[in-house]
């Protein structure tokens, strides 16, 4: 039996202690006409060796391709440290800490992982995480419409150039609570959002807005000046940022005049492998004085019986297992095996190394940018700055030649047709710290190659 | 004897130099995007951080190292060949936004693990996407929301809830908008119909249930309840929390469940990881499949491809950014693979099988069962009224006292109607002797409660920390460490 150590003599003395003549006699009190003895689509067993090879072959059959697809989601170097740490059973294997005495290991982890996120975003506190980026920010608008008690209307205003895909979730999740999404639109030569975008809502009881940085499109918005537009007029700031970038760029917290109220965002970058989208991590920090309108969880250092310093979790009242249906949030479990490589991750490569990779990423990007829009029929499609993200527009449909590229073992970005049918034929490309010259230069290759085999439509 | 926060061991100039690019590069971004300072961030080496998380991980019980009856929770062994062969290059460095050229063996073990949930379940079809259980309920009650709209029924707005269940059931309830009408429970464990009977109505939207329940037993009015509530227009929703106990014996879909979730970090045995990556997966009747979460996936000959807004344009939407936790439900797939057919028999056969041994032993052994006419099923409630009153020994001092015996402790002061109660659940992993140590670790216990209450009281005594001042640690809230602020 796999993964069950009973032996015949252990059912038999087990029942003997329970009374009764048969494992089949435990199941009585199920009315026996639901009982069921198929399972339709369920095959056979097969054993640890045989599906490491279709698991093998599985893997083997998407594997290859050099990717320049970022899009919410991006390769970077995972140092072996990190992953061999986290998979430890002690990590791996354990719960929630509930029992805070038995679980001092995940606690003080999470500890040191809120005061990392405090620090790079500039903020008081930390959650100890939330499922992924897009829902952290739907959390992010409920908690801001708890917070914001001077605003009445439960209304959001959610720029463009936030991911499109953070806009849907947000809606599903937040929309069905009485909350109001209003899209912000932007500049399409920039990619950014003008704070004369914001003038519709400039008489408007607004709760919150949300600032990207960077943008979907790569590009960075004037933080400071939308900042304080929000502020002056009593809404709170909402940054959703990328934790690698808050390396270089200017942590929320300094924003205009007063800083963001709120920062939260994808984890990903932080030591999680691209792993088809997920398990990844929503992060999320505040002011202090917002903490008790935070979702999640939060780890507090106390100290035990004889005074000696210890961590557990704080703040609970706040949580559906006390407060039912008057919680902050539904949430329970979270991502914790993603924020323990995350801190892992963080303290190997330091406030210098995360620099290092964001400075990298950010010069290979301008390398890819310059030599594919060397080619003809390729251009920059946005002005101003880029972070590790960049626009190009092609003289012909994306979707082709992504296709031909795929066929070269190239993903060459993600095409912005559907989402953002403005900018033309437009693509997201991104090469982080992990592209050598030799990779942009393979791209530019076969880019080249398939703009000369591929008619312009 | 403490581990130092990692910052202490931080020192201005060390850097762990392998892991970051050799240069730092120039950055052609406008002055005011820049941030002033370095964020504070540990300036370690790479053995110094190796070695300070290896210590903490020392510091925590595990499935791996230490019994773990933590009720309602299911903390099975996760088999090491889940991880392995879910982290391989090919799965772990896929890009969700690959095509689906180059994504054909990842969605083929997807499509697969969606047919295998429905066999189990006895559903119409499933979504992996929703990110962990309570995630799974929200796209469940949203699902039966939208179901009631398209019907131009948009009054339905009440959800019914029984008093034990899960408090992420009420929450879920009303981030859907929806008012909460709780259930009482009768004396055996079953939800009081009479009691339903009155609550149904023209605007109920459905009930959440757990079966077997939260108090552990098996909800055998079931179908009756299935009917009242169909009969009055109402949807089911059945919470996975405790699909272990009847995994290949009996399935929600059956039962007359229109949407169900499933915590596969529970069920299908993917890590728990200290505190989550869950999996909740839903699966749904025919009324609900329109309304799904996006994306699903889905076979068209022998290509597999993602179905989107187009392909359900009814749907609720999206809840995750990608498609949800997808190297958890790899795991879920290899596990689910691995036992087959027969092996998910055995789930919940041997899951029953030693819950009811030890509710049996220690029942014998005068613990005070709270449903004793009933069968447990793969878990089970005991009752320490008579030694809270008698020795004034609670239920979360025989808690922290199990830990000095190196058991992780039972889930405590939950479902919140039956008072100092344990909720235990061993699962079917466990040998024979395992659980008869954890038993003889309650006998002693409380033996001791009458000889020495206070050793009780005070425990734990062995681990690297005694009870925590759980209301300093919200009064005089430290959540993060900063530069200067003094450690002990």
């Amino acid at each position: 039996m796999a993964f069950i150590p009973h032996t015949e003599g252990d059912v038999a003395d087990m029942l003997a202690a329970i009374g009764a003549a048969s494992i089949g006699e435990l199941f009585d009190e199920i009315p026996p006409g639901l009982r069921v003895d198929e399972l339709p689509g369920v095959p056979e067993a097969i054993s640890e060796m045989a599906i490491t090879r279709l698991m093998q072959a599985r893997a083997a059959q998407d594997q290859g391709a050099l990717c320049f697809i970022g899009a919410g989601a991006y390769e970077h170097h995972i140092p072996a440290a990190v992953w061999e740490i986290t998979t430890r059973g002690e990590y791996y294997s354990a719960y929630t800490p509930y029992q805070a005495e038995a679980s001092q290991g995940t606690l003080q982890l999470i500890y040191e992982y809120q005061s990392m996120m405090a620090s790079l975003t500039g903020l008081d506190v930390s959650n100890a995480s939330l499922y992924d980026g897009a829902s952290a920010l739907a959390e992010a608008a409920l908690m801001a419409v708890r917070a914001n008690r001077r605003s009445k209307a439960r209304r959001i205003l959610l720029p463009r150039t936030v991911p499109p895909v953070y806009a849907r979730v947000a809606e599903a999740i937040a929309g069905t609570q009485g909350i109001e999404f209003c899209r912000v639109d932007y500049d399409t030569a920039s990619g950014t959002t003008p704070v004369a975008a914001l003038a519709p809502w400039e008489n408007e009881d607004v709760t919150a807005v949300v600032i990207p940085q960077p943008t979907f499109l790569g590009s960075l918005e004037a933080v400071d000046a939308l900042t304080d537009w929000a502020h002056a007029r009593g809404a709170l700031v909402i940054a959703v940022v990328n934790p690698l970038s808050l390396a270089l760029l200017k942590p929320p917290g300094q924003w205009g005049a007063a800083g963001a109220d709120i920062a939260c965002g994808e984890g990903q970058p932080l030591g999680v492998p691209l792993s088809s989208g997920g398990p990844y991590f929503g992060f999320m920090t505040t002011r202090a004085s917002h903490v008790r309108q935070m979702p999640g969880r939060i780890v507090g250092r106390t100290v035990d019986l004889d005074g000696k310093p210890g961590f557990t979790l704080t703040l609970q009242a706040r949580e559906q297992h006390i407060r039912r249906s008057k919680a902050t949030s539904n949430i329970c479990t979270n991502q914790g095996l993603m924020v323990t490589a995350a801190t892992i991750y963080m303290s190997l490569l330091g406030a210098e190394g995360l620099a290092r990779v964001a400075a990298s990423s950010h010069a290979n990007t301008r390398r890819l940018v310059d030599a594919l829009s060397a080619l003809p029929g390729v251009e920059r499609a946005l002005s101003g700055p880029c972070f590790h993200e960049s626009v190009l527009r092609f003289d012909r449909p994306v979707g082709p030649v992504l296709e031909a590229l795929a066929t070269r073992d190239v993903f060459g970005g993600y095409d912005l047709t559907t989402d953002f049918p403005e900018l033309g034929h437009a693509l997201l490309v991104c090469a982080t710290e992990t592209k050598t010259a030799e990779d942009i230069a393979h791209y530019a290759g076969a880019l080249a190659d398939v703009l000369k085999q591929q008619k312009v439509a | 004897m403490t581990e130092p926060l990692i910052f202490e061991h931080s020192r201005a100039g060390r850097f762990a130099r392998a892991q970051a690019p050799v240069v730092r590069e120039e950055v052609e971004l406008p002055a005011d995007c820049l941030r002033a300072e370095p964020p504070v961030l540990p300036e370690v080496s790479e053995l110094q951080a190796v070695r300070h998380y290896t210590r903490l991980s020392q510091r925590n019980f595990s499935i791996d190292t230490h019994f773990y009856p933590l009720g309602s929770c299911t903390m099975k062994y996760n088999p090491r060949a889940c991880n392995t062969l879910a982290l391989q290059p090919g799965f772990r460095g896929r890009h969700p936004y690959a095509p689906a050229s180059h994504s054909q063996g990842f969605l083929a073990c997807m499509f697969e693990l969606q047919e295998m949930l429905k066999g189990v379940t006895g559903m119409q079809a499933v979504s992996l996407t929703p990110m962990a259980g309570a995630q799974g309920e929200l796209a469940g009650v949203l699902m039966i929301r939208a179901y009631h709209h398209a019907r131009n029924e948009t009054h339905r707005n009440e959800i019914l809830v029984p008093d034990a269940a899960h408090g992420t059931n009420p929450a879920t309830a009303v981030m859907c908008g929806m008012k909460v009408v709780e259930l009482p429970t009768d004396a055996d464990g079953d939800v009081d119909i009479a009691a339903l009977e009155q609550a149904v109505g023209p605007n109920t939207a459905g009930i959440m249930l757990t079966n077997p329940s939260t108090v552990g037993v098996f909800e055998r009015k079931i179908e009756q309840i299935a009917k009242i509530v169909h009969g009055a227009g109402g949807l089911l929703y059945y919470d996975g929390a405790n699909l272990n106990a009847i995994l290949g014996k009996v399935r929600p879909g059956d039962m007359g469940f229109d949407v169900i979730h499933m915590n596969l970090h529970k069920t299908f045995s993917t890590p728990h990881g200290g505190g989550g990556p869950g999996s909740g997966a839903v699966g749904v009747g025919a009324r609900l499949q329109p309304f799904m979460p996006i994306p699903v996936v889905g076979r068209e000959g022998d290509r597999y491809r993602w179905q989107d807004e187009k392909d359900l344009p009814q749907s609720i939407g999206r809840l995750s950014g990608f498609m949800g936790n997808a190297g958890v439900l790899l795991r879920a797939y290899i596990y689910m693979r691995m036992l087959g057919q027969e092996g998910m028999r055995q789930v919940g056969e041997f899951a029953t099988l030693n819950a009811n041994y030890l509710a049996a032993r220690l029942k014998a052994a005068g613990f005070e069962l709270a449903y004793p006419r009933r069968r447990a099923s793969h878990e089970f409630i005991i009752t320490l009224k008579r030694m809270a009153k008698d020795q004034g020994v609670t239920a979360m001092d025989v808690a922290k006292a199990l830990l000095d015996y190196g058991f992780h402790a039972p889930t405590t002061y939950f479902p919140l109607l039956v008072p100092e109660c344990l909720l235990i659940e061993p699962t079917e992993t466990e040998s024979k002797e395992a659980l008869d140590g954890f038993i003889d670790a309650m006998c002693d216990i409380m033996e001791r409660a009458v000889r020495d209450a206070e050793h009780l009281k005070g425990a734990p005594w062995t681990l690297p920390v005694r009870r925590l001042d759980d209301v300093r640690a919200a009064r005089q809230l430290d959540v993060a460490w900063r530069p200067g602020s003094v450690d002990a």
